[in-house]
């Protein structure tokens, strides 16, 4: 059956059909007819953001709390220019999303208009895939082929330009079981000889480890069970990057804690000193493997993922699993235990983790007049431990300390922007998550110069009544650059101060928020939990030691071997050819 | 603290990995990708090489399926074998990409290139030109009393060749095709 209607309506009828109950985004002139679509109905929420980048933002954390696709709508041109910082973020962190924009019509495309920009063109490196629709009736099969290519293989944003003539003219709309079935179909389950493979060496490794990325979060809640029961009946260690936090609990027997440039000690000593690598859904980015070719020298390396391109991007590996992460670990879990769950004896490099955990690589010098970030943290992690808790943040030194001393039991618990490190991801994501999960605690862990960036969507989490907590560690520093400059450009501190900053109490209250400061370590727990319990957004800006660094640190140009454990270890630590990495 | 002894440092990615790895011989290699033929396409192939520093020696595309609306780009590209690799990989999970074939390795096939060649001169020089013309097997598709435009299909080496052999016979104008190429024998 087909049914005859403009193209605006299309576009909400395609979103009811997908499932999608929220939209963000912000209306202009070229994408009028689809508002005045969404204001005829009540199946779909828009949420009204207060810029563009906010709205892709707000929808990726929806989207990576929730495992759906975020759906996000702007207008032509400058609309659709500010959603490229988002649309970038999500393709390198794999999120899935629709983006529609607004386009001039169709006869006035290439003269300039007002409000014109190539949006296909702008957006076509920065989108798994992107539509120029310029026919009605092809609109709706477009929608559909768009959800389709955003959430299979590895995930990523797709972006629809709606010219407005498109948008009033009539059409066909074809239903999503109607709609041609695309060609891309990414092949899902592996080979039986690379899954034998992989348990060969399962079996017969001595120093294994897990090391586990974002594709088994993008995989779905499944894959993180199938995962813990692997780790947890080879007895295998288990490292993540920052993008899969949560998808094995950190509280878990097995975990190492976080690898990379800001990884724990014993988790990048593990990776250096193993002789069986099973990365599963992560990419070798370069804040995991520093310096290349000195990469785990003695491991036997296995990459599980769905994307062929990731497989010796970076790291030539010994055996490449193609395939998504879940079906895998399903078939090496069914494989293992038919040949009789065996594995090798890990005493031995369970002794040397032991060990190496002993260095305690995360303590730090606490001070009892004044808040030390890695402080603050802790004393959050105690006090919403095993509350119904998401975690934003946005990026720089406040997102290692996070990733550091927060734990996450859970996967879709944990969205930052790892790939992109897009300062001011936090805040919009924090409303995503909120508006996806209603009854939780949403907490937006910030540095003051990230929160700045998207400051205007208080109006946002007022005008809906979001409860979200931003937590400011506010050290008036852009931190992680000042850390840099400290460590590599002779302490000449070049604009990483926070100047003329907000008095951020009577920001929140300028909004109708709720503000809270705190600068002494005594008054903090009342404070965090004044936060945590107050029925409505609160900005909490917290005062913490300006010079704090963020240890443990690879350098950048160095092996996990050579990691830097606190400030004493600093003293020419990076040469020249390790700063010109960034 | 080291209960375990493990070697620090080496320039091996693996210590198993026994394959014979030429890691900086650059290869030329000839890809054939199928892709459906809509608006953009070309610029999504290309822009992908140039977004990440790959080569592209020569470039074609029309249309082969009118029915299907499937395009064909032959491309002509060097790197690595790793730069290879990575270069299939990356066009491949482009969306509207079918399939992507490197005919270099996937068994002997066939390039072809047309050229046109304009050659100004006369008398002896404007001899000579069509004298080589008819050993190379090129064909005058135009010609005025000081000039000729020769017509000549075949690898892009013959062409190399004939181009150098016309430059002092007066060749003022080259256009090239760039590479279309098959590979040998029956369709699987």
């Amino acid at each position: 059956m087909t049914r005859q209607m403009t193209g605006a309506k299309m576009v909400v009828q395609a979103l009811k059909d997908q499932g999608v109950d929220t939209v963000f985004g912000y209306p202009g002139g070229a994408v009028l007819p689809i508002y005045d679509e969404i204001f005829q109905q009540n199946d779909i929420q828009h949420i009204l953001v207060r810029h563009e980048q906010a709205a892709i933002h707000a929808a990726e954390g929806y989207a990576r709390s929730t495992g759906k696709v975020g759906v996000a709508l702007v207008t032509s041109g400058p609309g659709a220019t500010n959603a490229v910082t988002g649309l970038t973020d999500a393709l390198l962190d794999s999120i899935p999303l629709v983006v529609f924009s607004g386009q001039v019509p169709t006869f006035m495309i290439g003269t300039d208009g007002f409000q014109e920009a190539d949006t296909i063109g702008i957006t076509r490196p920065c989108t798994k895939h992107n539509w120029l629709v310029k026919d009605t009736d092809e609109l709706s099969g477009v929608i559909h082929q768009a959800f389709h290519v955003a959430r299979s293989g590895r995930p990523g944003p797709v972006l629809i330009d709606l010219p407005k003539d498109v948008q009033f003219a009539d059409g066909e709309y074809t239903p999503p079981a109607k709609a041609k079935v695309s060609h891309y179909q990414p092949k899902m389950k592996a080979s039986i000889e690379e899954i034998t493979d992989l348990v060969k060496l399962m079996e017969k490794a001595e120093r294994p480890v897990f090391y586990t990325g974002g594709g088994v979060i993008n995989s779905g809640p499944a894959a993180s069970q199938l995962l813990r029961e692997l780790v947890d009946s080879t007895g295998i260690p288990i490292t993540s990057t920052l993008m899969g936090l949560g998808a094995y609990p950190a509280s878990g027997e097995n975990w190492l804690g976080m690898l990379g440039m800001h990884g724990t000690y014993e988790a990048n000593l593990a990776m250096h000193g193993c002789d069986l690598m099973i990365n599963i859904g992560a990419r070798f980015d370069d804040r995991i493997t520093g310096r290349i070719q000195d990469f785990s020298p003695h491991s036997k390396k296995v990459h599980v993922d769905i994307d062929p391109s990731s497989i010796n991007k970076i790291i030539r590996v010994d055996l490449p699993v193609l395939g998504d992460v879940g079906h895998v670990l399903e078939d090496v879990l069914k494989v293992w235990k038919s040949r009789g769950r065996k594995t090798a004896d890990h005493a031995a490099w369970w002794e040397q983790i032991k060990a190496w955990r002993e260095v305690r690589c995360l303590s730090y010098t606490n001070s009892e007049t004044v808040i030390k970030p890695q402080y603050a943290l802790e004393r959050l992690e105690a006090l919403t431990k095993g509350m119904d808790r998401y975690v934003t943040t946005e990026v720089g030194q406040h997102q290692m300390w996070a990733a550091q001393f927060l734990g996450f039991e859970d996967p879709n618990r944990w969205m930052t922007s790892g790939g992109l490190g897009t300062m001011g991801y936090g805040f919009p994501a924090s409303i995503g998550v909120q508006l996806a999960h209603p009854e939780s605690l949403v907490i937006n862990v910030a540095g003051e110069a990230s929160w700045l960036m998207n400051m205007q969507e208080m109006g946002t989490a007022i005008q809906y009544r979001l409860p979200v907590k931003q937590l400011i560690l506010n050290n008036e520093r852009l931190g992680m650059v000042r850390q840099w400059q400290q460590l590599l450009h002779g302490e000449r501190y070049s604009s990483s101060w926070s100047e003329a900053l907000p008095d951020f109490v009577k920001l929140a209250e300028a909004f109708g928020a709720k503000g809270i400061i705190c600068s002494d370590p005594k008054d903090l727990d009342d404070a965090l939990m004044e936060m945590i319990k107050h029925d409505g957004p609160v900005i909490f800006d917290c005062l913490v030691e300006k010079h704090e660094n963020c240890f443990p640190m690879i350098p950048s140009g160095k092996p996990h071997n050579e990691m830097l454990l606190g400030d004493a270890s600093t003293e020419g630590a990076i040469k020249s050819d390790g700063a010109v990495l960034v | 603290m080291s209960a375990l002894r493990i070697q620090q440092g080496s320039t091996s990615h693996s210590a198993y990995d026994l394959r014979d790895y030429h890691a900086d011989v650059v290869e030329k290699h000839t890809l054939a990708v199928l892709v459906d033929n809509e608006a953009g396409v070309l610029a999504r192939v290309i822009g992908l090489f140039s977004g990440r520093g790959y080569n592209i020696e020569s470039l074609t595309v029309a249309e082969v399926n009118h029915d299907t609306h499937l395009s064909r780009i032959t491309v002509v590209t060097t790197g690595t074998r790793d730069v290879i690799e990575q270069i299939k990989a990356q066009v491949g999970r482009i969306v509207p990409v079918h399939e992507v074939h490197d005919l270099t390795v996937e068994g002997p096939s066939i390039e072809r290139e047309l050229a046109l060649f304009k050659v100004e001169g006369t008398g002896d020089k404007r001899i000579e030109a069509l004298r080589l013309a008819e050993i190379f097997r090129a064909n005058v598709v135009d010609s005025t009393l000081g000039s000729f435009v020769f017509e000549m299909t075949g690898t892009s080496e013959k062409i190399d060749a004939f181009a150098d052999l016309m430059r002092p016979l007066g060749l003022v104008e080259t256009a090239r095709t760039g590479v279309a190429a098959l590979a040998r024998g029956q369709a699987e």
